[in-house]
């Protein structure tokens, strides 16, 4: 009846996970309770939770990365100080067992359940703001694909309490992975959180593909979009290209432990070098889908806060698009050591330095959008110099990297994990950052606080820097990644240094905690009523903070790149415009509804319920062929309405 | 201040002692060229990398806005010479690194044999849950998480799992290899003179990882017979038993040496690892054995 799951299932005897679990569920308890108390239910569902507007999806993407930032980074601080402490003879607090999970973990979450949400969040706030545009193409859809990535967090959240997460690396790879060699419920959690998530982030790739292709405002042509969308239209045809191949990968590891099949096992003809190159041509893109975002961000950003235009933007594009297909072409650097022959090798290696290329092009644009500009140090100007500073030593180290020889002596070592927490940091989360500080005003009509932007800034680099230089050293030094234990006492005080990074970096975290509360006491005072409090050049800050559900009473007509700027400079913002009526989607709970039921699905196949699954998936299915075929899906706002509502907000 | 100073010079100076140790310390020809191709790789890069450092931190001074000095121009947004440059750095440097990278690829080879001053060595490894077999196979003798080897003499590795993928590395003799269950991987390493050095797996393989660890001895010729002597003299013979008895999962283990060997205990081992233990209960005819690689 209910497969393998029983009451042992949930690990009475052991207090860490109970604990953190039991913490986590009375915080979700507390929230529930307090929204049920003060009736905000029938709010949250209207406003919130069945909404297809892409800037409350941006937000709700936003929030799911950060809060499970939270999690991902409770898992770094354990990892960093297990290692502090199990040196030598200690064994430190956490046994193998445990250890195993959490680095896990912390791998999965970061990319799939950090790292994508907050830059599909900014995408999915800012694209269509950007374009001029009122909606993505597909708005029910984008709902759909929130609610599925959630699902998967919540997955993983689960398998704190019930069962185990996976001790075979975020890579998962075979034989570890395989039903000899992990037969317990971790490697299920891990596929299905991810394979259920995984769909949600390639319908997200299909929407913003066909968003961008086939919805700007009048007069934006393909080059005069922001290069924030250049960037996001690259990340997503990267998804649309890569992401099926994970999920193709997964769904054969997952017949390898569900049908006995031999897809990647040692015996029966399995090859497991198959699904490391199958992992890595996902794994590869997948690294710049998260990367060109943050370039997009920072172009946005260096561009506002230099007073210039971005420097040479049609090289910016093609170094983009250029990165876009490189990014196929180079998966084999991640297993030069697998024995491949030396053309082979070498033919990776200098494809992987070729990327060097544009990305130094777009270093170097930068730098001379900053040359004679008038620079103003807010906090995501801060985050774009302290990532130019950064990223160039982090790409050195990559370039290092794919050389491989130079591989050869520091591939899968402390050396490897600096390089990608370098480059991950410096470049996606610091773009992230800055991205949040960025749009925040736009998104809710108020700035947030400069004083406690400025002091995350500088916790975030300063524990950067010293998190993970230490680890450089130790890598060289001959520390292996993904050690529970530490075997040589003299690596203590670079681990102790990393260690204090790490809390320095918690500070950064709760800088921004302190940030958000403060900007929200003292909104009144720092509400954005011009709609640009910037001095900004896209489309977006030509709109009101925060924008009206329908983004633009009139659809803004293009004559350049950075078309606000231009409007502005020609004053060619209409006084009197001419309201029409405008459609807009209509709220649909298809989203989480079929998340609702392929949670039950993910967790009734992870403890083989197959009745429970079949159950549920047929559900999820029949709610997505509903929603599919309603016919009344949008609502139409008079233009009486629109004028009203602007004069309103005017 | 002054002790502050001083405790700050200490710590930085111990860690840059710390630091010689490892890949940054080769004790063979291929590790001492993979360490040359690290810092030259390094240089190279550094000469585009400090300037763009130097240049950012400068012209964001430079150019703040409450500079009153700085000179600017707020229209301009493109320069085609700038631009022609823009894309020549990096593209020069790559270049120049791509060829670096064709030429160390093929010179470090980790098939390729390399030349010693006596006769190459043969080593068949079996990464294990979790410890290290090394086979002998000209001298019938086997080990366990300890390598021994004659200084100068070219040591011929054929890796192999028995268990999940693995990786061989010493960093102070160099190149590292992934050891696969049911097929074969190819190293040459040589270590110049006498000492010991760690070695380990550095793939992940589960529970018992972090103790995957084993030494190498580089010891001279005669001392390399003598060892090789007492091995034959002691301890018991690595027959089939032994060796399920050995593959059992277990860490933290020991040296050990065996002195014998069935015959061809490689090739069964890799003949037992596609036919066996892969998904416990479905067995089969043993595949081809694939060799990684080309």
């Amino acid at each position: 009846m209910l497969g393998k799951l029983t009451w042992s299932a949930i690990p009475f005897a052991e207090p860490l996970p109970l604990l953190s679990g039991a913490v986590v569920g009375i915080v979700i308890l507390t929230i529930l309770g307090t929204v049920t108390v003060k009736g905000w239910w029938p709010y949250l569902w209207r406003e919130w939770l069945t909404s297809v507007d892409h800037k409350r999806i941006g937000v709700m993407y936003l929030t799911l990365g950060l809060v499970m930032l939270l999690r991902g980074f409770s898992d770094a601080i354990m990892m960093r100080t297990q290692q502090a402490i199990a040196i030598g003879s200690a064994q430190g607090y956490l046994p193998p067992e445990h250890y195993n999970q959490i680095f896990s973990a912390h791998g999965t979450i970061m990319i799939f359940f950090v790292a994508m949400p907050l830059v599909i969040g900014l995408m999915n706030f800012a694209v269509p703001l950007q374009l001029g545009v009122r909606d993505v193409a597909f708005s029910v859809l984008n709902s759909v694909s929130f609610w599925l990535t959630a699902t998967g967090a919540l997955l993983v959240n689960l398998s704190l309490v019930i069962g185990v997460f996976s001790r075979a690396s975020w890579w998962g790879y075979p034989p570890l992975s395989e039903l000899a060699f992990s037969p317990d419920v971790g490697v299920d959690y891990y596929l299905w959180s991810l394979q259920i998530s995984g769909i949600g982030t390639l319908l997200t790739g299909v929407n913003f593909v066909t968003t961008i292709l086939k919805l700007r405002a009048p007069g934006m042509t393909y080059f005069r979009m922001p290069v924030f969308c250049w960037t996001a239209l690259a990340s997503n045809m990267l998804i649309v290209a890569a992401f099926p191949v994970l999920t193709a990968t997964f769904m054969m590891l997952l017949l390898d432990r569900y049908l006995g099949m031999h897809f990647f096992t040692n015996d029966g003809g399995g090859n497991q070098m198959m699904y490391a190159n199958l992992f890595w041509a996902w794994g590869h893109p997948e690294v710049y889908i998260l990367i060109l975002p943050a370039f997009g961000v920072f172009s946005e950003v260096v561009a506002t806060f230099c007073g210039k235009g971005l420097f040479s933007y049609r090289s910016m594009v093609w170094a983009t698009l250029a990165i876009c297909v490189l990014s196929f072409m180079v998966w084999l650097h991640h297993f030069f050591t697998m024995g491949a022959g030396a053309d082979v090798n070498a033919f990776f290696g200098i494809m992987s330095s070729i990327i060097a290329v544009p990305t130094g092009v777009k270093v170097f644009n930068w730098l001379f959008t900053m040359f004679r500009g008038r620079i103003v140090f807010t906090t995501p100007m801060l985050f774009a110099v302290g990532f130019i500073v950064t990223f160039v030593t982090g790409g050195l180290t990559g370039v290092l990297l794919a050389v491989p020889p130079v591989d050869f002596v520091v591939h899968n070592s402390a050396f490897l994990v600096a390089h990608f927490h370098h480059v991950i940091i410096g470049g996606v989360v610091f773009g992230v950052l800055a991205g949040i500080n960025y749009w925040f005003p736009k998104a809710f009509g108020f700035t947030l606080d400069e004083r406690f932007g400025h002091a995350s800034f500088w916790c975030w680099i300063i524990g950067f820097y010293l998190a993970f230089m230490p680890l450089y050293q130790l890598g060289l030094m001959g520390m292996t990644r993904r050690l529970q234990h530490i075997p040589d006492p003299s690596w203590r005080p670079l681990l102790l240094v990393a260690e204090i990074g790490t809390i320095v970096i918690f500070c950064g975290i709760l800088c921004q905690v302190a940030q958000l509360y403060v900007s929200i006491r003292t909104r009144e005072q720092r509400r954005d009523l011009t709609g640009d409090p910037w001095n900004a050049r896209t489309l977006e800050w030509s709109t009101t903070s925060p924008p009206p559900a329908y983004n633009f009473a009139v659809l803004p007509k293009v004559e350049s790149i950075d078309a606000f700027w231009q409007m502005r400079r020609t004053g060619r913002i209409p006084m009197k415009p001419a309201y029409e009526a405008i459609e807009l989607p209509r709220n649909s709970p298809a989203g989480f509804v079929t998340a609702f039921f392929a949670t039950i699905m993910g967790f009734s196949l992870i403890w083989h319920i197959w009745w429970l699954a079949i159950l549920n998936f047929v559900a999820a299915i029949i709610v997505v062929l509903i929603a599919g075929w309603s016919i009344e899906r949008e609502h139409e706002i008079s233009a009486a309405e629109v004028e009203q509502m602007e004069r309103a907000t005017a | 201040m002054r002790q502050a100073v001083f405790a700050v010079v200490s710590i930085c100076s111990g860690f840059l002692l710390a630091s010689c140790q490892g890949v940054l310390d080769p004790q063979g020809p291929i590790a001492a060229a993979e360490r040359l191709l690290l810092i030259n790789s390094t240089a190279i890069m550094l000469v585009v990398v400090v300037p763009v450092i130097v240049a950012t931190l400068a012209f964001a001074w430079w150019y703040r806005a409450s500079n009153t000095h700085a000179t600017r121009s707020l229209d301009e947004s493109y320069e085609g010479r700038v631009e022609f440059v823009v894309w020549s750095i990096p593209a020069l440097t790559v270049i120049l690194l791509g060829g670096v990278i064709w030429i160390g690829s093929h010179q470090l080879d980790p098939r390729a044999p390399i030349q010693g001053k006596s006769d190459p060595v043969r080593v068949d490894v079996v990464a294990l849950d979790w410890k290290w077999l090394f086979i002998y196979p000209d001298h019938g003798v086997a080990s366990v998480n300890q390598l021994v080897i004659p200084a100068g003499a070219p040591v011929e590795f054929r890796l192999t799992s028995a268990t999940v993928m693995n990786s061989f590395f010493v960093p102070q003799l160099g190149s590292q290899i992934y050891a696969m269950g049911g097929m074969i991987t190819h190293l040459h390493l040589l270590a110049d003179n006498p000492g010991e050095y760690p070695g380990f797996s550095a793939n992940y393989s589960g529970d018992g990882f972090s103790w995957m660890r084993f030494v190498v001895k580089s010891v001279s010729p005669g001392d390399f017979n003598a060892w090789l002597e007492q091995a034959r003299s002691t301890g018991s013979g690595l027959d089939d038993a032994g060796y399920a008895e050995l593959a059992k999962p277990s860490r933290d283990v020991s040296p050990t040496t065996y002195r014998s060997i069935e015959p061809k205990l490689f090739e069964r081992i890799l003949d037992k690892t596609t036919t066996g233990s892969g998904n416990a209960d479905i067995g089969g005819p043993a595949p081809p054995i694939h060799h990684a690689g080309g």
